[in-house]
C-alpha cells in the first residue's frame, strides 16, 4: 500500500462546498446546527465532530476600481482537514489505542475503541479532532479510510469539480505541489506557498495545502508542534524537581536532629 | 432563446461548456457561474490556467469574481449600454474580423429606405403602434424581399416567442441585395454603426458606473482575445434572461460576437447557462405554451385554425433548413395520433389545440386570480417561492377549485393555504399532494445547457406511492382516454385519436422510457423500424417523430446513445448525444473559412477535405457533409440547396447569422437600451422612451410598481440571485441539513456605505421594501458590493438570494413577494434581476408581510 495525500490547491477553488457536502453525505455526519454567522459564506465555521471537510472564505479588502489582475486576492478558498501528520499528536497522546495509523499513512480513530478521553483534542496542533457532544467521543476526517479500502478516492476529492483537491500518492503529490508553484510564479503570483509542517516536530503532513498570502489567515499555525516534544524537557524538569524537593527534605531532616 | 434563435437560427447554447477551456477570453455577464453552476466552472477554471482571460461583469462580487481576473460591477439592467458600447468600440476601431463578418453575417445586407431606426424615432423603430403598443415589422424586412403569398407574418397576441419563427416565416428573405464593401448606408453594418454610435465609454460611465478606463480595459481584452487566431466567448444565465429586455440583451451580445468572428469556432461561441438539470430539454420538448416539440409553432385560434396547408405555408420557408417544416409538423402529428392521422383529415391537425392568449406561466396566475382558471397541475416547480410576486401567486391559488402538486417533499406551492392571510376555512381549493420519485429512482434523460442528452438509470425504486412522472403522465392520459373512450363526443376527438400504447413493466407499471426515447427519435409508421436521423422524416404520413432535433438519438434498437459512456476526442462524442444530430458545437462550418480551411491551425474544428470531398473534423459538421465550399445553388433551388457553400447558419433562409432581426422580435431589430421599469435614472440614450414600449407592465392591484425613474421611496438598485449552497426555490435543497446548513438564513447584501447611511451594523435584521412587499433579512455587510458612481450620482445597489421560503429545516422570507409580474415582450418572462428598493433598520422583531409600502 502506498502513502496517500490530499493536495489542497486554494487558488482553484471556488468555495462551492461540494466537499463538505460528499463528506457528510459519505460519512453520514450529521448537521452542526442552522446557525447564521455572519462570517462571509462560512456557516459551519471550523473543523468539528460533524463537519470533516471546511471551506474557509477569507473576504480582504476589495480595490474600487482600476483593479490589478487576479482579484482574487479579494476573496480566498480553501478546504480545510485533517492534516494526518507524519507525527501526529493525536496518536501520541491516545491511551486506549483507538487512533491508529493505516496502510495508507492516514491517522484513524476507531471509534469503537476511543473512550472520549479527549486527550487528543488537546494535543493536536491544528485543533482538529473534537468531542460529539451527545456521546462524547471523538471524530475526524477519515481519510475515507473505507473508501481508499475499495480502491476509491475519498468523497470531497471525487466531489471537487475543479482539481483543487488533489488526491494521489503522497510523493507525486509533492512534486506536483512545487511545480503548481512554479506555474503560478509564471503567472505573476508571488504570494503563495506551500503549507506542509515539514519543519518542526511534526515532521510533514499528509494533507497539504498550497496557499496565498500569510497561511496563519487559514488557521495554518506557522510552527506546528506536537506535545510530545515536550516529553525530554518535561521529564528532566519533573526530575530536577524531585531531585531538589528530595534534597529539600533531606537537609530539613538533618536540621531538625541537632 | 428567441435572443439566440433569431442570431444564429437555433434557440440553444452554441457552444459546450468544455468548450470554454479553448477560450482566450471568457466574458461571463448575466451569471455567476461559479455560484450557479460550479461543475461547468471547472473548465472556466482550465481556460484561466491556461492564459485566457476570464472577465466577470455584475453587480456582486461573487465566487465568479473571485476567480476572474477582471471584475466589472456595473448597475443592474445596463447591459445593453455595456455590450453596446463594446460592439460601438469594436465598428470605432475598426476591429470586426471582416473576413467573417462579410460572407457569414447579414451585415452586408441592405434595408428597406422607410426604415426608420431609434436614432431617428427617439428611441423607436418604425412600425410602431402606440394604441396597439405593438410593433409592425413590415419595414424592417430586407429591401427588396418579396411578401410572402397569405396572410402577413406578424406578431399575434397569442402567439409566444418560442417558436422557430415567432409568427411565421415574414417575407422570402432568400431574397435580398448586398454590398460587400459594407460601404452602402442601408447596409445592415452601417445602419448597425449609426444605432450604437451615441453608446460610448462616457455612456458607459453615466449609466452602467462603470469607470471608462474599466470599460476600455474589457473591450480591449475581448476583441484582442478574437480574430483567426483566437476566439473569446461569453456565458450568461437569468442575469440576463429576466430583464424586461432580457431577449434584447442576449441579442447584443449575439452581434458582438458575430462581429469578431466568434461563432461556430472553438472556445468562441455563447453559452447560456440554464437552471436546473433539464431546463433546454423542457424549451425542447416544451413546458411552454407557445410551442409544439422542436420549436414548432403552437397554432393560434382563429387565424391558424383553418388548414394545416395554411399553416405550412405560413411557417415554412423557401430555404434553409426550415423548408423541411412540414416534414417535421406532420411526423409530429402521426407521433401522437398514429393510424388515425391521415392525409384526409391533414393527419389531425384539427385536433391540436389552439392559443387563444396570454398562457404563460405569468398570464395564467393572473387569469387564476381572476378566477378564470377551475385547476391546476403543478410538476416539479414551487411558484409559491420561486415565482415573481410569489405573495400575489400564493392569494391566487385559493382561487382554484383544485391543485394537484407532484413533489418529493410538501413544499409551500402545496401548503399555500397555510401561507396567506385567508383563513383556511374560507380557502375552497382542493390540494392533492402526491409523491414524487427523484431523480435517482426513474430512468429517462436530462438535456443539459449544452444541448447534451444524458441518459440515468434508476438507482433505487422510489419510496412508498411515490412515482414518476412519466408514471403519472402515462396512467392519467389512459384514464382519460377511457373516460373520453365512453363520451364520443367530438371535443373528445383528439383525446380518442391519441395513441397511448405505451409498454409498462415492474409492479408499479412504470412507462418504458426506452420507448418513450424511441418514439421520441421517431420510426417508420408501417414497420415501426428506428429512423437513423431527421433527414429520413417525410411529410407524407409515412413516419412518426416526437421531436425531430432529437431524432437520431436511438437509431436502432439497442442504440440509445443518450446513455453512450465513452467519449473520445476533444469533444467527447460517444458520451451522451447532443442536438441535433450529435453537433456539438453549432455553425462549425464557420470554424473554417470561406474556401473550407480552416482560419488558423490553432483554431481548426471542422474543414473540408478536398481529397474525399467532404467536410470532416473534431465535431460532427453542422453542414450537408458533401456541399463543396464554393457550391451555388441554382435559382430555383429549395431548402438547404438553396443555400451556398458559405452559409453557416442553415436554419435561417439567407444562411448567414443576422446581426439585424428582420422577423421575429417583438421589440426591434437591432437592441436598444432601455432602462428597467423601475430604475434610479433616467434613461439618457433615449429621454424620451424611458423603458422598453413593448414590455407589458401588467400593473394592477396586488401587482404596483414604484415609479419608473428615481422614485423617493426605493432610492436603490435591487438585484436577486443563488447561491451553490440552495437549489432554486429550495424545495431540493432547504429539507436537507446538509445544504441547508450551510446556508441557514437569508440575508442581504449591502455595501459598508449604505450599512452607515441606514446606521446598520453587520448582522443586524433590514427590511427590504418594493412597491410590492416587504420582507427582513439579516445584513451582510461587505465590500463585495459596491456602490456605483453615475457620473457623480451615487447609486447603491442591494442583493438577495431567492431560496427562502417558511417550510424546511431553514426558512426565510419569500424573496419573491418583491419581484413585480411583468413581461419581457418576446418570452414573457418577469424583470427579477432590475428593480428599486429601500432598505431600512428593523424593529427586529416579526415579518411584515404583502400590501406593498
Amino acid at each position: 500500500m502506498s502513502v496517500t495525500g490530499f493536495f489542497t490547491d486554494s487558488t482553484l477553488c471556488i468555495g462551492c462546498k461540494a466537499c463538505e457536502v460528499a463528506c457528510k453525505e459519505w460519512n453520514q455526519i450529521p448537521d452542526d446546527g442552522f446557525l447564521w454567522s455572519g462570517l462571509s459564506y462560512d456557516n459551519t465555521i471550523e473543523l468539528s465532530a460533524s463537519t470533516w471537510r471546511h471551506v474557509q472564505f477569507l473576504e480582504r479588502s476589495l480595490p474600487v476600481a482600476g483593479a490589478r489582475r487576479r482579484e482574487s486576492a479579494a476573496w480566498e478558498f480553501h478546504s480545510d482537514v485533517c492534516k494526518h501528520c507524519e507525527n501526529a499528536g493525536c496518536l501520541e497522546a491516545c491511551p486506549t489505542g483507538s487512533i491508529v495509523r493505516t496502510e495508507f499513512g492516514g491517522v484513524y480513530i476507531q471509534p469503537d475503541v476511543c473512550n472520549g478521553c479527549g486527550y487528543c483534542v488537546v494535543s493536536c496542533p491544528f485543533g482538529v479532532p473534537d468531542r460529539n457532544p451527545s456521546d462524547g467521543r471523538v471524530f475526524k476526517c477519515t481519510f475515507c479510510y473505507d473508501r481508499q479500502r475499495g480502491g476509491l478516492e475519498p468523497a470531497c476529492a471525487k466531489a471537487c469539480p475543479t482539481g483543487s483537491i488533489a488526491f494521489g500518492p503522497l510523493e507525486t503529490l509533492h512534486d506536483r505541489a512545487l511545480r503548481r508553484l512554479e506555474e503560478l510564479g509564471e503567472q505573476g503570483i508571488r504570494d503563495a506557498s506551500i503549507y506542509d509542517a515539514s519543519e518542526g516536530s511534526v515532521g510533514g503532513i499528509h494533507a497539504f495545502s498550497l496557499v496565498r498570502g500569510d497561511p496563519r489567515a487559514y488557521n495554518l499555525p506557522p510552527a506546528p508542534e506536537i506535545p510530545t516534544v515536550h516529553l525530554k524537557t518535561a521529564w528532566r524538569s519533573a526530575a530536577a524537581g524531585a531531585l531538589f524537593l528530595l534534597a529539600a527534605c533531606a537537609a530539613a531532616f538533618a536540621g531538625t536532629r541537632r | 432563446m428567441p435572443g439566440l434563435g433569431t442570431s444564429f437560427g437555433r434557440g440553444g447554447a452554441t457552444t459546450a461548456q468544455q468548450d470554454l477551456a479553448n477560450s482566450d477570453a471568457i466574458l461571463i455577464m448575466g451569471s455567476s457561474m461559479a455560484e450557479a453552476h460550479p461543475v461547468g466552472f471547472q473548465w472556466v477554471v482550465e481556460a484561466r490556467e491556461r492564459g485566457a482571460t476570464v472577465i466577470h461583469a455584475d453587480p456582486r462580487f461573487s465566487r465568479t469574481s473571485a476567480m476572474a481576473d477582471l471584475w466589472v460591477p456595473l448597475r443592474a439592467g445596463s447591459d445593453i449600454v455595456f455590450l453596446g458600447a463594446m460592439i460601438n468600440y469594436v465598428l470605432d476601431n475598426g476591429r470586426e474580423f471582416r473576413d467573417y463578418v462579410v460572407p457569414y453575417t447579414n451585415a452586408a445586407t441592405i434595408l428597406r429606405d422607410d426604415l426608420k431606426d431609434t436614432e431617428d424615432l427617439d428611441g423607436l423603430f418604425s412600425g410602431w403602434d402606440p394604441e396597439k403598443k405593438a410593433y409592425s415589422p413590415e419595414t424592417w424586412d430586407y429591401r427588396g424581399s418579396p411578401s410572402k403569398k397569405g396572410k402577413a407574418a406578424g406578431h399575434h397576441e397569442a402567439t409566444g416567442g418560442h417558436s422557430k419563427d415567432r409568427g411565421g416565416e415574414a417575407d422570402e428573405l432568400s431574397v435580398f441585395e448586398r454590398d460587400p464593401t459594407l460601404e452602402h448606408p442601408r447596409c445592415v453594418f452601417q445602419v448597425l454603426r449609426r444605432h450604437f454610435s451615441r453608446y460610448t465609454p462616457e455612456m458607459v460611465e453615466k449609466l452602467c458606473g462603470v469607470p471608462r478606463e474599466k470599460f476600455l480595459e474589457v473591450a480591449e481584452k475581448f476583441t484582442a482575445a478574437s480574430g483567426p487566431e483566437k476566439t473569446a466567448a461569453i456565458c450568461y444565465a437569468v442575469g440576463w434572461t429576466q430583464h424586461s429586455v432580457g431577449v434584447q440583451i442576449i441579442r447584443t451580445a449575439s452581434i458582438l460576437q458575430l462581429l469578431l468572428g466568434n461563432i461556430g469556432r472553438p472556445g468562441g461561441g455563447i453559452l447560456a447557462l440554464r437552471g436546473h438539470a433539464s431546463i433546454q430539454g423542457s424549451t425542447d420538448i416544451p413546458t411552454l405554451y407557445d410551442i409544439l416539440p422542436g420549436y414548432l409553432p403552437m397554432p393560434t385560434f382563429g387565424e391558424d385554425s383553418k388548414s394545416l396547408a395554411a399553416f405550412v405555408q405560413k411557417h415554412r420557408s423557401r430555404t434553409g433548413w426550415w423548408a423541411n417544416f412540414d416534414k417535421y409538423l406532420v411526423s409530429l402529428l402521426k407521433a401522437y395520433y398514429d393510424d388515425a392521422a391521415t392525409p384526409d383529415n391533414e393527419f389531425g391537425f384539427s385536433w391540436l389545440p389552439r392559443t387563444t392568449g396570454d398562457h404563460s406561466h405569468l398570464g395564467y396566475w393572473l387569469d387564476m386570480a381572476d378566477g378564470k382558471l377551475e385547476g391546476l397541475f403543478v410538476f416539479g416547480q414551487n411558484p409559491a417561492v420561486g415565482a415573481p410576486n410569489a405573495g400575489f401567486e400564493r392569494k391566487a391559488m385559493a382561487k382554484l377549485q383544485w391543485l394537484v402538486v407532484r413533489e418529493m417533499v410538501e413544499t409551500e406551492t402545496a401548503a399555500f393555504w397555510r401561507e396567506i392571510d385567508v383563513p383556511p376555512e374560507e380557502i375552497d381549493t382542493e390540494v392533492f399532494l402526491f409523491p414524487a420519485a427523484g431523480h435517482a429512482e426513474k430512468n429517462g434523460t436530462f438535456t443539459n445547457t449544452q444541448r447534451l442528452l444524458q441518459w440515468r438509470e434508476k438507482a433505487v425504486d422510489p419510496p412508498g406511492d411515490a412515482r414518476s412522472e412519466t408514471w403519472f403522465i402515462y396512467h392519467l392520459g389512459r384514464r382519460l382516454k377511457e373516460r373520453a373512450a365512453r363520451e364520443r363526443r367530438p371535443r373528445n376527438a383528439g383525446l380518442n385519436a391519441l395513441w397511448w400504447d405505451y409498454r409498462t413493466e415492474g409492479r408499479h407499471q412504470e412507462p418504458d422510457v426506452e420507448q418513450i426515447l424511441q418514439e421520441i427519435n421517431g420510426w417508420t409508421v408501417a414497420d415501426r423500424e428506428l429512423v437513423s436521423g431527421f433527414a429520413d422524416l417525410k411529410a407524407d404520413g409515412s413516419t412518426a417523430c416526437g421531436c425531430w432535433i432529437y431524432s437520431g438519438v436511438f437509431p436502432e434498437l439497442g442504440n440509445n446513445r443518450a446513455n453512450g459512456r465513452e467519449p473520445a476526442g476533444p469533444y467527447g462524442h460517444g458520451w451522451g448525444f447532443a442536438w441535433p444530430a450529435d453537433r456539438r458545437i453549432l455553425y462549425n462550418r464557420a470554424s473554417a473559412r470561406p474556401d473550407g480551411k480552416p482560419w488558423s491551425e490553432r483554431k481548426k474544428l471542422v474543414w473540408w477535405d478536398a481529397e474525399k470531398e467532404e467536410w470532416t473534423g473534431h465535431d460532427t459538421p453542422d453542414f450537408a457533409k458533401k456541399k463543396r465550399p464554393d457550391y451555388k445553388p441554382k435559382k430555383k433551388a429549395e431548402g438547404d440547396d438553396a443555400l451556398s457553400g458559405t452559409d453557416p447558419f442553415l436554419m435561417h433562409p439567407d444562411g448567414v447569422g443576422w446581426i439585424w432581426v428582420p422577423s421575429g422580435l417583438k421589440d426591434g431589430p437591432l437592441p436598444t437600451h432601455y432602462e428597467p421599469l423601475e430604475s434610479p435614472v433616467e434613461n439618457a440614450l433615449y429621454p424620451r422612451q424611458q423603458s422598453n414600449p413593448a414590455a407589458d407592465r401588467k400593473e394592477r392591484p396586488g401587482n404596483a410598481y414604484g415609479s419608473a425613474v428615481d422614485d423617493g421611496r426605493f432610492p436603490h438598485v435591487l438585484t436577486t440571485y443563488r447561491l451553490t449552497e440552495h437549489h432554486t426555490a429550495g424545495g431540493m435543497s432547504r429539507p436537507l441539513s446538509h445544504l441547508a446548513e450551510l446556508a441557514p438564513e437569508l440575508f442581504c447584501e449591502i455595501s459598508p456605505e449604505l450599512a452607515r447611511e441606514i446606521r446598520i451594523r453587520h448582522g443586524d435584521w433590514v427590511i427590504i421594501s418594493t412597491a410590492r412587499a416587504s420582507v427582513e433579512a439579516r445584513a451582510l455587510v461587505t465590500e463585495r458590493i459596491r456602490p456605483l458612481d453615475l457620473a457623480g450620482r451615487r447609486v447603491e445597489q442591494v442583493a438577495l438570494p431567492y431560496h427562502f421560503g417558511p417550510i424546511g429545516l431553514v426558512t426565510g422570507d419569500v424573496v419573491n413577494d418583491l419581484v413585480a409580474i411583468s413581461e419581457e415582450p418576446n418570452v414573457r418572462i418577469m424583470e427579477a434581476k432590475a428593480m428599486t428598493c429601500r432598505v431600512e433598520r428593523s424593529g427586529g422583531t416579526a415579518r411584515s408581510d404583502g400590501g406593498g409600502a
